[in-house]
């Protein structure tokens, strides 16, 4: 537990993250996560974390030990693409019974590893600790040790068990376990002054796919993604690229920053969602390449890539403006995605009129209200509170994660999914146009103005009981006159 | 009789089975305004809030006592407490459902202990209905936690009634088990209220999880049984249980209250039919109305219609017992075969599954025992499986996130079963393959599974 406990905080130390180098030491000591509230918290732990940073390896056998309620309730639920195996959506569990949690459950673990190399031969099994094997003190490392030198297989340790965190934790220490078992320890067949790794990209939806035919154009070779679409085979040698993007800014900076003190990979941050980021993002690998020895026409190249590609960007959706212009758009999602998805929306014409700031960073915030400062910042989500804010903003449109989804549909408003579980891609320059066609699809269906319609023989409407009860908390909060003190 | 047989394997592969805290939710989730809550890390939650979004499509109401390293380690007293308050200034419930987990049953958290603890401290929350039930993750599965909430339900909140009250003949306590969903209660409510019957579902998933607009937006269940309802199950005359499952909360509600009960544990085909409107009919004293007379020759035409096409099939089912046992039977009484039956969970109705064997195992286990199979019944996440195969998959069961609908499969019933043999029916039509110039050399080669093309004209 005490190898965990120095990870931990070696990771709340991490001097890469923006956030931290403005933290006095007691405070980083802390951890970069508030605190949870026991009856008012939402969100995945650290296995969860450590899970979807590492699933999308997509040939890796993806081993949780522990009783069922971790990967039964979890597996393949996530819609992360693979062009090649699908080993990474078949779910292994220890399924840890009585007879383990009394026994402990290391002698299961060790078999069920046996068991997945004869049945499956993957390149590696990954394991990953739970509440249960953790609170009982099971060594997984112990275990991977001696069943990788016994069958000649890298098993690597994914120590991540919930209860240390939240999901964002867990991601790190997923990079973590990449660090000190599985970077490094191949080499590439050959490599290029082309070579770069994308880091914090899950490929979810195939979103990968709308990006690498650009890379591929300009002759920058992938040579390693973490972890979308990866091979184990590509982590292990992902040392030797010249220069590396991490796409997902808090999941694994650590994984970057390491990487550059280590094997001297210089690394930025950025985001492929929106066409100017995703240009500024083409950018960057260019110089980042060439400051490392790449042809300095690759930014000639790039340039006249961006030009054309943003040209036939804006002009297929400009197609959508003159339905979009002027249409109000709620956002509800998390961190780094508050303000790509923002500066993408704005380049279709579209208003945002509010997006929430619950998971961002003070840094997204101050990001956000520069980029937008009419843009309200939302940090209450709860249900009532929401459906406030679509109606006092006006909104026409909330893009959410799938969690809230329900809020937007049974107020009778349009919703899109832009989180981890949807189902289309909107990355570059074509996803952009896809996730404003989507929108747009959203808001022109011909059911909004059905749904809303009152039954002929209803005479009060579910909007004038909401409005009345948020009148009657308003007029409850004011009587209190107690700042703060709100209990609806 | 079938042969119980359980998986020797270490590595459970493509999990079929899911945790008993899930199912103890889900029944919570059949109380109106109650918040579940999971005693254990927040990861517990997460994933059971995520599994229900995506099966039902519904904003789903559970919390956590967001446990730490550190409390679990010390107990987490505090953190059930703290959760507690919050939960009811946050969301005025009238019930709050606590599930332990893994991890806090390890430590041997006693919540009943503490539920006492904080009755004493809070007085204030003396109107909240607090029900705990233990549901450690690393025994039974869904259906066992499901089981064991609604017989602490049973317990901690039906009021005995006072000796020598009259019983209420008309009313009729229903025990729902796992296996039904919000569509199958719907169906049972109607053919019930029919008989003269006034039926109190415990628990009632039908009113909160059966995706309908809310007139307002409450983050506890909107629809379900209430508190008060529940406690004035014991003033009913009789009890029906639905499926094996219920049977420990039956007893619980007949040594509570007194009041007999009958067990039905099928509820799918004819015979099943008869049965569940025999029973009703002898409890209300009235015939069988005549609307469900004609559902029961409508059902007898669809059996002959839709006989061709089950006839001689090989069907695969991976379901939790009581749906196994409702569903294969049902499936054999068409003419099926049910060549793998791969379950979760002990029960004493296993052996009646009519099929060689039945296999405490995973989704593994029945996609090997299934290769030569012409459908696949299990959950969605056997669409791998069946993709592997080559074989359709008919989704039954939870979690049921990659079709729409979940919510309001009916299959119970004369009329649930009709539908039934169409939906099933029509994958087997569907499948049909036109016979070509070599299928009968190839019908030749494998006599074994001789089985003549046919067409779907």
């Amino acid at each position: 537990m005490s190898r965990l406990a120095d990870k931990i905080q070696e990771v709340f130390n991490e001097p890469g993250c923006a956030a931290n180098q403005a933290k006095s030491e007691k405070v980083r000591k802390k951890g970069c996560s508030k605190p949870l509230q026991p009856g008012g918290a939402a969100g995945g732990c650290a296995f969860d974390g450590a899970k979807i940073a590492l699933q999308p390896i997509v040939d890796v056998a993806h081993l949780v030990h522990g009783p069922i309620a971790c990967e039964g309730s979890s597996w393949d639920n996530r819609g992360v693409k693979s062009s090649g195996s699908k080993l990474y959506r078949t779910g292994f569990t220890t399924d840890m019974n009585e007879n383990d949690v009394v026994f402990g459950g290391e002698k299961r673990l060790f078999r069920s590893i046996k068991e997945i190399i004869e049945k499956y031969d993957p390149p590696a099994v990954f394991v990953y600790q739970t509440c249960v094997p953790a609170m009982m003190g099971d060594d997984i490392v112990a275990v991977c040790k001696v069943a990788a030198e016994k069958f000649g297989k890298p098993c690597i340790p994914i120590i991540s068990p919930g209860f240390v965190g939240p999901k964002n934790l867990g991601n790190k220490l997923a990079g973590e376990a990449m660090l000190d078992y599985v970077i490094g320890t191949r080499e590439p067949e050959f490599t290029t002054p082309y070579d770069i790794n994308i880091i914090g990209e899950y490929n979810v939806a195939g979103e990968l796919w709308q990006v690498k035919p650009l890379l591929d154009e300009l002759g920058i070779r992938i040579l390693s993604c973490l972890s979308g679409d990866a091979r184990y085979h590509e982590v292990a040698q992902s040392h030797r690229a010249r220069a590396a993007m991490m796409v997902c800014s808090t999941a694994m900076i650590n994984v970057a920053r390491k990487m550059e003190e280590r094997y001297g990979i210089p690394y930025f941050e950025g985001s492929f969602y929106g066409i100017s980021d995703t240009s500024e993002s083409l950018r960057q690998i260019a110089r980042l390449l060439i400051a490392r020895g790449a042809d300095a026409e690759l930014m000639d190249r790039v340039e006249a890539l961006i030009a054309r590609e943003e040209a036939k960007a804006f002009a297929a959706i400009q197609a959508y403006t003159p339905r979009l212009a002027g249409k109000k758009v709620l956002l509800i999602t998390g961190g780094v995605k508050s303000w790509s998805v923002v500066a993408a929306l704005q380049e279709a014409g579209l208003t945002i009129v509010g997006t929430s700031v619950k998971k961002s960073t003070k840094e997204d915030k101050e990001r956000l209200k520069e980029m937008s400062p009419d843009v309200h910042q939302i940090d209450d989500l709860r249900p009532r509170e929401m459906y406030k804010m679509l109606k006092e903003a006006q909104a026409d449109i909330m893009l959410s994660g799938g969690r809230s989804q329900f809020v937007a549909l049974k107020a009778r408003m349009p919703w899109m999914d832009i989180n981890q579980e949807r189902s289309y891609a909107y990355c570059g320059y074509v996803g952009i146009v896809e996730m404003v066609r989507q929108i747009e699809k959203a808001l022109s269906n011909p059911i909004w103005d059905q749904v809303r319609s009152a039954p002929p023989w209803e005479e009060i409407t579910w909007e004038s009981r909401a409005d009345a009860a948020n009148a009657a908390d308003a007029a409850q909060n004011a009587a209190a006159a107690m700042p703060a003190a709100r209990v609806a | 009789m079938a042969k119980i047989v359980t998986s020797t394997k270490s590595c459970t592969v493509n999990p079929l089975r899911m945790s008993q805290p899930l199912g103890a939710s889900l029944a919570f989730m059949g109380l109106r305004n109650c918040m579940p809550l999971l005693h254990g890390s927040q990861g517990c939650t997460s994933f059971g809030l995520v599994l229900f979004v995506r099966h039902f499509r519904e904003s789903i109401p559970m919390q956590t006592t967001a446990m730490s390293e550190v409390a679990t380690v010390l107990g987490g007293f505090d953190n059930v407490e703290q959760a507690i308050v919050n939960i009811v200034g946050r969301t005025k419930p009238d019930v709050i459902g606590i599930c332990t987990t893994g991890v806090t049953e390890i430590k041997g958290d006693d919540l009943d202990g503490f539920i006492k603890e904080v009755r004493r401290k809070h007085p204030e929350l003396a109107n909240v209905a607090l029900v705990s039930v233990s549901t450690p993750d690393f025994k039974g599965a869904l259906e066992d936690g499901f089981a064991a909430t609604v017989t602490r339900i049973v317990e901690t909140l039906v009021e005995a009634p006072a000796p020598g009250a009259a019983r209420d003949a008309v009313k009729l306590n229903v025990l729902a088990g796992s296996h039904l969903t919000p569509g199958d209660i719907d169906e049972l409510r109607d053919i019930i209220e029919a008989f003269g019957l006034q039926p109190t579902f415990l628990p009632d998933i039908s009113g909160s999880l059966d995706g309908h607009l809310p007139d307002d937006f409450t983050p506890t269940t909107h629809g379900g049984v209430s508190v008060a309802e529940v406690a004035a199950m014991g003033s009913a005359a009789h009890t029906l249980a639905l499926g094996e499952q219920m049977r420990k909360a039956a007893v619980a509600l007949e040594a509570k209250a007194g009041m007999p009960f009958t067990l039905l544990r099928r509820l799918t085909g004819l015979a099943a039919g008869d049965e569940l409107m025999a029973t009703l009919a002898q409890i209300s004293g009235r015939p069988v109305p005549a609307k469900y007379r004609r559902q029961r020759s409508q059902l007898v035409d669809a059996m002959l219609d839709g006989h061709f096409y089950f006839g001689g099939k090989q069907v695969a089912i991976g379901a939790e017992p009581d749906m196994l046992l409702n569903i294969s039977g049902f499936l054999a009484d068409m003419g099926c075969t049910v060549s793998a039956a791969v379950t979760t969970t002990t029960s004493p109705i296993l052996e009646q599954v009519p099929s060689d064997e039945v296999l405490i195992g995973d989704l593994e286990d029945l996609e090997r025992r299934g290769e030569d199979c012409d459908l696949l019944v299990t959950h969605s996440h056997g669409r791998q499986a069946a993709e592997r195969l080559g074989v359709p998959l008919f989704r039954m069961g939870l979690p049921m996130f990659d079709r729409l609908g979940a919510a309001h499969q009916v299959a119970v019933g004369y009329r649930g079963t009709r539908d039934l043999i169409f939906s099933i029916g029509n994958v087997f039509i569907a499948a049909i393959k036109e016979p070509d110039v070599s299928s009968w050399r190839d019908a030749a080669a494998r006599p074994e599974r001789f089985d003549a093309p046919i067409t779907a004209h």
